[in-house]
């Protein structure tokens, strides 16, 4: 196959934050780009592109991921779950409320991809000390710098849950 | 990334028949490697065959008391399975020590034996790489080489194999269970990679329209005597400089078996069966490690920047030895080496 013939979009269905999605999409898109382009949930970030720095974290099926490193079409049937879907009826994510107690954050870039990553972490369930909470969130970097905020944050919301 | 065709196997067979009918195509499962080198245009593929959804996430112990693993497993799921942490941690440890969570989330165990160097001149796709574009040279031998092998290496490439699970399944003995058009066969881990010789382009004996279906583990786990050390330029989420797998059996000071690889310095795990032996029917202790170390880096040679990684392993593998020994196993989370 040459570059210039275009495959067919694919339909694909994805349940995101609770609701059914229905996409036409290209083998090609990732996951991050058919949810921000596609969807317009934009509070996922692109940050490497490359799985390097975890800000495109999202769950799918419940497990954390990189968003940018998975293709939508192969997700067809998951439940994915965005920074936009953690909180409920207004009421904002016991992590959302600790990352704000804790002013885990400065320009906030990573911050939905920290969120989605410590989500996945407290429900993997793996984490007992600040230690290992550093450990199992080394897939996202945060270049402000804002680590020991994140990591008390986070054993907050540990301690809570 | 290119534009490409996409097909869901329906099956092993099916997984086979298109790759075998379009030698442009690409298995993919966790995606983590190979999604990345599509980004970069070092990969192009005519077709992505998705083979995620095959029935190949079991794992499941063997008649001889070992364990088959399903090649789809997801990387954490091997390392947090009750059967590892209790039969096989060194394997556990060694996957916990790469990547990050998400990344082990979606990686596969058989993506994870497939997964390309990180060789920065590989990736560049603006260099000269016999691996990317065979013929075309190697830009690490006389350029930024810190990274690199230092055993096993050839004239035409000395990029290393970057997995962590490998080392451990190199030391533990591990088997490959591969499918193809002509049926299944089985070889050990050790022969799965390839040392680059003069045809660095090709990473692993895997044959044309093969694809990996399982690993196997041998009964013997080593869940007493074992470490996996991994030394790297930040404490986690980055690729080793140098690796060591150890799992010894004592009686009582002295060792009845060992085994040792290494990690970050060649083009696959790196055994040496003479190292191993010596150290059998020896006392543990950092004299007799130190020789294993001498043996097991027997013909290392060094490129003008990553001479310092021959004694960093000679002491890293005397280290790791000697956690073995100790039964206090390198932590993956708390970082002090003791």
């Amino acid at each position: 196959m040459a570059d210039t013939s275009i495959p067919k979009p694919i339909s694909i269905n994805l349940v995101v934050n609770g609701e059914k999605r229905a996409l036409e999409i290209v083998p090609w898109t990732t996951l991050l780009d058919a949810l921000r382009d596609r969807l317009e949930l934009t509070g996922t970030k692109k940050g490497c592109d490359h799985g390097q720095c975890g800000a495109c974290t999202v769950l799918v099926d419940g497990r954390r991921v990189n968003s940018c490193m998975t293709l939508a079409v192969m997700k067809d049937g998951a439940e994915i779950t965005t920074i936009e879907g953690l909180g409920r009826d207004g009421t904002l994510h016991p992590l959302q409320q600790a990352f704000i107690d804790h002013d885990a954050f400065q320009c906030g870039y990573c911050t939905p991809g920290q969120i989605c990553s410590a989500a996945g972490l407290l429900a993997e369930g793996r984490a007992r000390d600040a230690d290992e909470i550093r450990e199992l969130m080394s897939g996202n970097l945060c270049r402000c710098g804002a680590y020991p905020n994140i990591v008390a944050a986070i054993e907050q919301a540990m301690s809570r849950s | 990334m290119n534009n490409f065709d996409y097909s869901r196997a329906s099956d092993v067979a099916d997984a086979i028949r298109l790759l075998s009918a379009d030698p442009g195509a690409k298995l993919i499962a966790g995606g983590t490697n190979l999604i990345d080198l599509m980004k970069e245009n070092v990969e192009r593929p005519s077709r992505l065959i998705d083979i995620s959804r095959l029935p190949l996430r079991e794992i499941e112990e063997t008649a001889s008391g070992g364990l088959r693993v399903g090649a789809l497993v997801p990387n954490s799921d091997l390392a947090y399975h009750p059967l590892i942490e209790q039969r096989y941690p060194l394997l556990g440890s060694a996957i916990l020590a790469g990547a990050s969570a998400q990344l082990r989330n979606m990686a596969s165990v058989g993506g994870n034996l497939m997964q390309r160097t990180r060789c920065a001149y590989f990736y560049d796709t603006a260099t000269p790489c016999n691996k990317r574009s065979p013929g075309t040279g190697c830009s690490a031998l006389d350029g930024l080489n810190r990274n690199h092998a230092i055993l096993g290496t050839s004239k035409s490439c000395i990029a290393t194999n970057p997995s962590d699970m490998s080392v451990a399944l190199a030391a533990l003995g591990a088997l490959v269970h591969i499918a193809g058009p002509n049926g299944q066969r089985t070889i050990a881990l050790t022969d799965f990679h390839r040392l680059p010789d003069d045809k660095p382009h090709l990473d692993t004996n895997l044959g044309s329209g093969e694809i990996i279906t399982a690993i196997e583990l041998p009964p013997r786990g080593f869940a007493r005597n074992y470490s996996y050390l991994k030394i790297r330029d930040r404490l986690s989420y980055a690729f080793a400089l140098v690796s060591v797998a150890a799992a010894l059996e004592l009686e009582g000071n002295a060792i009845g078996e060992a085994r040792l690889a290494l990690g970050g310095v060649a083009h696959k795990p790196w055994r040496s069966l003479e190292a191993e032996a010596a150290l059998r029917g020896q006392a543990a202790t950092p004299d007799h490690f130190g020789h294993a170390a001498d043996l097991l880096l027997q013909g290392a040679t060094a490129r003008s920047h990553n001479g310092f990684k021959i004694e960093l392993a000679r002491r890293a593998i005397v280290r790791t030895l000697m956690q073995a020994a100790s039964a206090t196993p390198q932590s993956q989370a708390h970082k002090k080496i003791a």
